[in-house]
């Protein structure tokens, strides 16, 4: 468990970090909380040659609300915004959802942006950064841009993002929506079985206004259930259409076989889990 | 006050002794982060060793080039198996008879095996030279189940010994097979299942797991030339054995081998055997003259170092029409991995295994167990129990209630029905023990109405009906299980290891102000020991558990004896200190009638001192003794005041148990949720119930782990599945219910102080408890046993194949 040798830096400033990263190329990787990064370099599946240590750059580290905007720096830490009382107004569901991540010693150093970047389709904040219609920012050494999070995801760790470029920030509407994040897993500090993040709106007449729904680690990227949502928004929600929506959103995942149980049982558990979420969802309107 | 003032209570309360919830002295140093343990061992000139491992789990190796890790500065040495051999020590015996190989001699057998052993001037280089070390395999045949090594097409693994049709434990026929182990009557066994009215059958399985210690396995070697001694310190639970074994195996003479094991983070088993890694440390320390650590990382300690358990058991189990059992017979499939390194005594190779007949009267009784080699890791190990007694109290437990279900009868009552009685103890079982005492009945009915049992099933019917009509999609399932151990091995006309007689020892010393060290066969790995062999001294003595250390694990220092495990150390190491103890009472009271000018029957002991008849007021306290033994002459006795105990036992302990658990099960994500866990223990005398209580919280939720998750799975090529923490199950405090323990109290008759062991009983009783409430859950859909490990998807999988989803 000891991982290969490699060079250790850590710029002060974004503008240092991109020039390094550009400097160093592809023998280099950014390091923000290291608690998907290292794991893998003891196993030695990573040998980076260089690290970029992004943890002194301080402008990452931000949580702004306003404007009916949301934005967190990157290197925001999930245990930071598990306390931010102006998340939990503003968008509950990244609470909830972070809760479930691991356990509090990996919150302690695990990033947002270290999550959304990984690429891993266990990760759990992708979906829900497709729910909530995320855009990230990225900025390379040609300069910076935006990418929404429903484009992001290509393969497993395959992801939009440029080797050269940093995801700086992550940006969202506010959303105070009914909400929920369901999660299936074998033990606390496990990654998903089946996860479910839904967002409904319940309008004044009572129908459904908004909806948002993603899943985890049911295929090699997060599933956008686009489907799924324009059948809650067209019929509004009851059991038959909440049906068909679980209905179409199976459709499209793809579970693999692993120690978690074979892709009969994981699309069996997917359908109950994105119910849940939606019933809990609805309910908290 | 004076010591004369204080009452009787005040003075028996000051020891600390048998029966008090004294706070464990181990923790100050181990909550502060001020343990020893063998990583933290660090010395001048300390080198590291690191294993090249293969990939494969059968292969011939070809050949290796250690060329290119030789060149990294700071690489001292690349040893393979063509360097141990002038030595003998490429191959090593392993404690059940067999040998194995120390590093690869010409072909790998399992996933993980040691190929060579790079050492360095630190870890960190070590790693990076094992990753340069080229290795050429050729691929073999991989045999993974035990059920196919017998096939006229299966690959022959052992070579070595692929014609020998004699092994440690009687014939072989075949090259796979190791060997077969046969208890009771065979023939009588079949007559009465063939005239029995009813006959239950079932395959049990119980899965391949890992005792996995928070600490791993690791050694430091240093081998001191200029006078030839060799320290070894390392994570031994037997360091005593351990001294001999590299004695005999080395060359070098037993007195300048020291042995020491340091803190212990936790053994269960893991720890008894010797390991390649310990063999490399000295071969590389007495090659180079330099201090030599190795210490492996979890996923080496997962996939290579003794894995427990992965027992094939196929039983019948014979009753009378209302439930009265005539006859239980037994074949086990024992998958023993690569090489046979069960650490078992050496006339039983399946260890235990024929206590299977358990709690009940059974007239009649059969059992053979065949032991197989596969393409996996050697072990066998007892993870946390005495010898296979966990695969014996799963197998009789699971049939217990596999021959409810064909009775149409309810489990618990069954097993009342069938329990050994009160008036039958000292009980001559159909496999062979004498069962020293037990009160079943009362236990039972002390859990099952804890419980409420009629209440639980009364409700368990009603989820039944909801579930059917849609209500619901839980399922309710009240797992029983009554367990007898047997534990303390044991005693030396049938018990040895390697030869060496299971007994074991204690060595106690009474400093001249009164108090004491004490020094034990036995090394504690989280047990408590400093604390209750205190406590067992204090009661026999008279000095406070406080004024007691108790000192184990050097073997320059402490008495010969043969380790902890096996729940020994209470039944064996803690008579021998009972005893010690008594041998220093009977020299005192010696000196105390001198020192009174009475005669020595003219005294006798109360608490803490030796008082003359009818003359309360006239006494000695233990205190004084003491003192006077070192300071004045006693005529015809010896100054000082010293004892030594080797203790025999003249049978084992058997400690039993009634746990009840109650389990709501989601047939539809297979999730499974504790409602409640009910332990009754009968250890005999209990010494410290905190400890008592300690051990069986931690062994239950050890016994949840295993039943709900924990597993080494193999794929089809032998690779490892479950390598890493993150697919290994361990709980948490969150997957951990709450226990609600209790007891009952029934002194083993042949124990000087009555007491039985108790670390291994959560495990051994806990595993069936949580089993059964998951099988019991399905037993109203028509289910009559599924295999653990009873983890999501195949509790989803049993509600599927039952057509709980459609
Ligand atoms: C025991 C354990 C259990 C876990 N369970 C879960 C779980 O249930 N759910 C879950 O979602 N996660 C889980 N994780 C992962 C954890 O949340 C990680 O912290 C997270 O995935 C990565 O964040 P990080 O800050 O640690 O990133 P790092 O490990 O430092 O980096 C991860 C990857 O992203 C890249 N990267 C990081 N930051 C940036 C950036 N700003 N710009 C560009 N690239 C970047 C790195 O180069 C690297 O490739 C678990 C981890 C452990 C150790």
């Amino acid at each position: 468990m000891i991982p290969g040798r490699f060079e250790y830096h850590q710029p002060e400033t974004l503008p240092a970090a991109v020039a390094l990263l550009s400097d160093l190329g592809e023998d280099a990787r950014v390091i923000a909380g290291g608690h998907s990064l290292i794991p893998m370099m003891k196993l030695r599946l990573a040998m980076p040659e260089h690290l970029i240590d992004l943890r002194a750059i301080g402008t990452l580290r931000h949580i702004t609300v306003a404007d009916g905007q949301v934005r967190i720096g990157a290197m925001t830490t999930q245990a930071e915004i598990i306390d931010s009382g102006a998340l939990q107004q503003s968008a509950p569901i990244l609470r909830e959802t972070s809760l479930q991540i691991a356990d509090p010693q990996v919150r302690y150093a695990g990033t947002i942006g270290g999550n959304v970047a990984n690429g891993d389709p266990g990760n759990d904040m992708p979906a829900l950064m497709q729910c909530l219609d995320a855009s990230f920012k990225l900025q390379g050494p040609s300069g910076e841009r935006e990418v929404a999070a429903r484009e992001f995801y290509e393969a497993a760790y395959f992801t939009a993002r440029d080797d050269l470029e940093i995801l700086t920030e992550i940006l969202f509407p506010v959303s105070t929506a009914g909400y929920a994040y369901e999660k299936q897993k074998r033990k606390i500090g496990d990654y998903a079985t089946a996860a479910a993040a839904v967002l409904l709106g319940k309008g004044a007449d009572g129908n459904c206004n908004h909806a948002a729904i993603a899943l985890t680690n049911l295929a090699d990227t997060p599933i956008y259930c686009e489907e799924a949502c324009a059948q809650l928004l067209q019929s509004g929600v009851n059991a038959a259409s909440i049906q068909s929506a679980v209905q179409s959103a199976m459709g499209q995942i793809e579970p693999v076989d692993d120690n978690r149980g074979p892709a009969e049982f994981k699309k069996h558990a997917a359908a109950v889990i994105l119910k849940r979420a939606i019933d809990i969802a609805w309910s908290r309107n | 006050m004076s010591a004369a003032e204080e009452t009787i209570q005040e003075r028996t309360a000051a020891l600390k002794g048998l029966g008090t919830s004294r706070k464990r002295v181990e923790d100050a140093r181990f909550t502060q982060g001020k343990g020893n343990y063998v990583d933290d061992i660090k010395m001048p000139d300390m080198l590291f060793g690191d294993f090249v491992r293969s990939p494969y789990a059968h292969a011939r190796v070809k050949s290796i080039d250690s060329s290119a890790a030789m060149a990294v500065p700071g690489v001292i040495a690349v040893l393979t198996a063509q360097d141990l051999e002038p030595l003998s020590l490429h191959w090593m015996p392993t404690l059940a008879g067999d040998k194995q190989m120390v590093l690869a001699d010409g072909k790998v057998l399992f996933q993980g095996q040691e190929v060579a052993f790079v050492v360095a001037e630190d870890r960190y280089i070590a790693a990076d030279a094992v990753d340069l070390v080229q290795v050429e395999y050729e691929e073999l045949p991989v045999l993974v189940d035990p059920f196919k090594a017998e096939l006229p097409d299966a690959p022959v693994l052992r070579e070595d010994i692929a014609d020998a049709t004699e092994g440690a434990h009687g014939p072989r026929r075949h090259p796979n097979h190791i060997f077969t182990w046969e208890q009771g009557d065979k023939s009588a066994t079949e007559a009465v299942l063939a005239e029995a009215p009813v006959v239950a059958e079932e395959m049990v399985y119980y899965h391949r797991t890992h005792p996995c210690p928070m600490e791993t396995c690791g050694a430091v070697a240093s081998m001191d030339k200029v006078n030839g001694k060799l320290t070894l310190w390392g994570t031994f639970q037997a360091p005593h054995v351990v001294r001999t074994v590299a004695s005999l195996l080395s060359g070098i003479a037993e007195h300048n081998i020291r042995v020491v094991s340091p803190d212990i983070g936790g053994g269960f088993g893991n720890k008894v055997g010797v390991y390649p890694g310990y063999v490399c440390a000295i071969v590389a320390s007495i090659v180079t003259g330099q201090p030599v650590k190795w210490i492996e990382d979890r996923m080496e300690n997962l996939s290579a170092t003794a894995f427990a358990r992965d027992y094939w058991m196929k039983g019948k189990i014979a009753a009378t029409d209302d439930g009265k059992i005539l006859g239980l017979w037994c074949h086990t499939t024992a998958d023993h991995g690569a090489f046979d390194a069960c650490a078992d005594p050496t006339k039983y190779p399946a260890g235990f295994m024929n206590i299977c007949t358990g709690s009940y009267d059974i007239p009649m009784a059969y059992l053979a167990v065949d032991g197989i080699y596969t393409n996996k890791a050697p072990g066998g190990v007892a993870y946390r129990c005495s010898f296979r007694v966990t695969e014996a109290a799963y197998f009789i437990e699971r049939m217990i209630e596999v021959l409810a279900i064909k009775l149409n009868m309810d489990a618990a009552e069954l097993r009342a029905k069938n329990f050994i009685r009160k008036d039958q103890f000292p009980y001559h079982s159909a496999l062979g023990w004498e069962y020293d005492s037990g009160d079943y009945h009362t236990a039972w009915n002390k859990a099952l109405e804890a419980v409420n049992y009629t209440g639980l099933r009364a409700e368990q019917a009603q989820q039944v009906e909801d579930f059917k009509a849609g209500k619901t999609r839980k399922l309710m399932g009240i797992g029983l299980c009554h367990f007898t151990e047997i534990v303390g091995a044991g005693p030396v006309k049938n018990c040895d290891i390697l030869g060496m007689g299971m007994f074991d020892s204690c060595e106690i010393r009474i400093h001249p102000t009164g108090s004491a060290i004490a020094r034990l066969g036995t090394i504690s790995q989280g047990q408590g020991h400093a604390t209750t062999f205190a406590q067992i001294l204090a009661s026999e003595i008279g000095i406070s558990a406080d004024d007691i250390t108790v000192e184990e694990g050097d073997t320059d220092t402490a008495p010969y004896g043969l380790g902890t495990y096996g729940s020994r150390s209470t039944p064996v190491a803690g008579a021998a200190t009972a005893m010690a103890g008594r041998k220093i009472r009977a020299k005192a009271q010696m000196i105390a009638a001198y020192l009174l000018e009475v005669h020595d029957n003219d005294i006798e002991w109360e608490v803490d001192r030796f008082v003359v008849k009818g003359a309360p007021e006239r006494f000695k306290t233990m205190k004084e003794v003491a003192f006077a033994s070192y300071t004045q002459v006693i005529p015809g006795v010896e100054p000082g005041l010293e004892a030594v105990s080797y203790y025999d036992p003249p049978n084992m302990t058997y400690p039993f148990g009634a746990y009840i658990c109650v389990m709501d099960i989601d047939v539809d994500t297979g999730e499974s949720d504790i409602r409640q866990f009910y332990a009754l223990d009968d250890c005999g005398t209990r010494i410290n119930p905190m400890i008592i209580e300690g051990q069986v919280h931690g062994g239950l939720t050890e016994a949840l782990a295993i039943a709900l998750g924990q597993e080494i799975a193999y794929d089809e090529l032998g690779n490892v599945k479950t390598g890493s923490l993150m697919d290994f199950f361990i709980p948490t405090s969150w997957e951990t219910p709450n226990y609600q323990t209790d007891f009952t109290e029934t002194p083993s008759p042949h124990h000087p102080i009555g007491a039985k062991g108790v670390g291994e009983s959560p495990n051994v009783g806990g595993v069936p408890a949580f089993s059964n409430a998951i099988n019991d859950a399905f037993r109203a859909f028509g289910l009559t046993h599924t295999h653990m490990p009873h983890d999501h998807w195949r509790i989803w999988k049993t509600a599927n194949d039952l057509g709980l989803h459609s």
